[in-house]
């Protein structure tokens, strides 16, 4: 069964006035446990809308949000829990901050969901760990730690209630090339040691490319594509067409085999491009001339090496 | 949610209320409220709302829009018109212990309930006709004399703009910091009042430092353009007073004679 399911999702912003819109529309999508989903769409195109209707902060117009097997909207009194199993992560998360020590703030979550002082302080600290936040800042003021120290003590926030499911709305917008590198390491590895499931909105197809399974494209409100990462990119003029792109990496396998090398398109990170690349450099050195598809096998992937 | 508002929200549109000076709908607002409230019997009152309505005919802004910014002033206005039905004096009509309903208390509870509505739609063909910065404008020309008086006006109305800039910018945040804190399991729908205001500590502390550090941020901003102040400062937008202009004020001088003719011609109709 499916841990998370929307059938046929609508909402409309601001219904019978002036202003109505049309946010998402007819979003059916199910999401297995422990996936790991890149969600990617043009700035408008309706992801924010769609992921803040999966954990019941919006309801929805029409449609059905499925939260292991049960509509989360059934009893609406009981929409507190389902948030719980459904950590949110918002952009900018650190503008969320409000408790005199970091410690505080993290145990504010675990708190909420009724748990003891002590239960609360073993998840606070347990959070900060897979958030790479020392231990020494959680007796700081929130308002003393740097921007990127803000970001990780407000994921720690979230993680610390444990969910089920952990939404991401672009964690690394605004930080340093190396804080967002680590940063994604450790909701990697977050996600390998927990085995729960990560819903990643993101304007970097490299990111996406790189850590998810499966990509969730949206366009104009409607569901584009829900498939795996490699099928999604391998149709780079699909994605062209609604504003997207694929990762330039990507982008440059295609061309290479579009001009007859024995490359596959759908490698993701230049890794493992160079792992491909290599042995046709060395063939090509020994014989003089870009190898031809012919003579290799065809669409070899990097299995083949 | 807290978008809902439209009390004082700007409705872009072309009517000829959208064009008209702000200077002159500004007067003209202060000006039909007066009217309303001098009414003296509902032959004159009947005027003033007909004037009203006319402005917001021209307004060519939604009357849904209207009836929506009505809506949370409607229990005052249910609330003093329930009041004034049993404070009327003369015959009683229906009696129930100390409960009296009398013609007097009908009518002066109708023209009550119909000046509060008014004062509120006069004000709404202001806001929705006029941007901000517009009325700020206008605010800030009106004042200037008070200059002279070493009144600070361009401050002021420098105060004011930014003001009501941020009104938005700081409901959108709210909204924001709100959701995050929900989805953090922060509980701001049940409990008692004191609970509820705790709940609310959550959000308040976030939004008092993010609105700091967005004035922080405009200082900047300001200062890097060398802003000064008023002094020798030029407008963009000039106001001129055009021949519409001119249109409107003939038509509130014929209103102001026909009301003042209206109001003492029928003094019997007086209510009180």
């Amino acid at each position: 069964m499916p841990i998370l399911e929307t059938k046929n999702l609508t909402y409309i912003y601001g219904q019978g006035t002036p202003f109505e819109k049309t946010a998402v529309e007819d979003v059916s999508i199910s999401i297995e446990k422990g996936e790991f989903i890149g969600v990617i769409g043009h700035t408008g195109s309706g992801k924010s809308t769609l992921i803040q209707t999966l954990n019941g902060l919006i309801r929805p117009t029409s449609g059905q949000v499925l939260l292991n097997g049960h509509d989360v909207w059934a009893e609406p009194k009981k929409i507190r829990a389902v948030r719980f199993q459904v950590g949110m992560v918002f952009q900018y998360p650190e503008y969320q901050l409000f408790e005199e020590t970091v410690l505080k703030d993290i145990m504010f979550g675990p708190k909420n969901q009724g748990l003891s002082d002590s239960e609360a302080r073993d998840r606070a600290y347990e959070a900060a760990r897979f958030t790479g936040l020392r231990e020494e800042l959680l007796e700081k003021s929130p308002f003393e730690l740097s921007g990127g120290e803000k970001r990780r003590a407000a994921i720690a926030g979230v993680i610390a209630m444990d969910p089920e499911v952990l939404i991401l709305d672009e964690p690394t917008a605004g930080l340093d090339p190396r804080g967002r590198d680590v940063l994604l390491a450790q909701i990697s590895q977050y996600h390998q040691k927990r085995g729960n499931t990560i819903l990643l909105v993101s304007h970097s197809m490299e990111d996406v490319g790189r850590m998810a399974g499966r990509l969730l494209v949206m366009s104009g409100g409607h569901k584009q594509a829900l498939a795996p990462t490699k099928e999604v990119f391998s149709r780079g003029e699909d994605l062209e067409k609604i504003g997207l792109r694929v990762p330039q990496i990507t982008k440059i396998m295609q061309e290479l085999q579009k001009q007859g090398w024995p490359v596959d398109p759908g490698v993701l990170t230049v890794d493992d491009a160079l792992k491909q690349l290599m042995p046709c450099l060395i063939q090509k050195g020994q014989t003089g001339s870009a190898p031809q598809t012919q003579q290799t096998r065809e669409g070899g992937g990097r299995h083949a090496f | 949610m807290l978008s809902d508002i439209t009390l004082g929200q700007y409705f872009p549109a072309k009517s000829p209320m959208h064009r008209a000076d702000p200077r002159l709908k500004l007067c003209l607002t202060v000006f039909v409220i007066v009217l309303i409230f001098s009414a003296a019997n509902f032959l004159s009152l009947a005027l003033g709302v007909g004037y009203i309505f006319l402005g917001v005919a021209l307004s060519r802004t939604p009357f849904k829009l209207y009836l929506k910014s009505l809506k949370p002033i409607l229990f005052i206005v249910v609330f003093t018109a329930v009041l004034n039905v049993f404070y009327g004096a003369g015959e009683p009509l229906w009696q129930w212990g100390f409960l009296k309903i009398t013609k007097a208390g009908l009518l002066n509870s109708a023209f009550v309930s119909i000046r509060i509505v008014t004062l509120i739609l006069a004000s709404s063909v202001l806001t929705f006709t006029t941007s901000p910065t517009q009325l700020t404008d206008a605010i800030e020309r009106l004042l200037k004399p008070l200059a002279k008086l070493r009144v600070p006006v361009h401050e002021f109305a420098m105060m004011m703009t930014i003001a009501l800039r941020f009104v938005p910018l700081l409901l959108e945040e709210t909204d924001k910091i709100m959701s995050a804190q929900k989805a953090r399991g922060a509980d701001m729908e049940s409990g008692g009042l004191v609970q509820r205001i705790k709940a609310l500590v959550p959000v308040l502390i976030p939004l008092f430092i993010s609105a700091f550090r967005r004035a922080f941020d405009l200082a900047t901003a300001m200062e890097s353009r060398c802003y000064h102040g008023g002094e020798g400062r030029t407008k963009m937008k000039v106001l001129r007073f055009g021949h519409e202009d001119w249109l409107i004020l003939a038509s509130a001088a014929l209103a102001l004679g026909a009301f003042i003719a209206l109001n003492l011609a029928l003094p019997g109709a007086k209510l009180r």
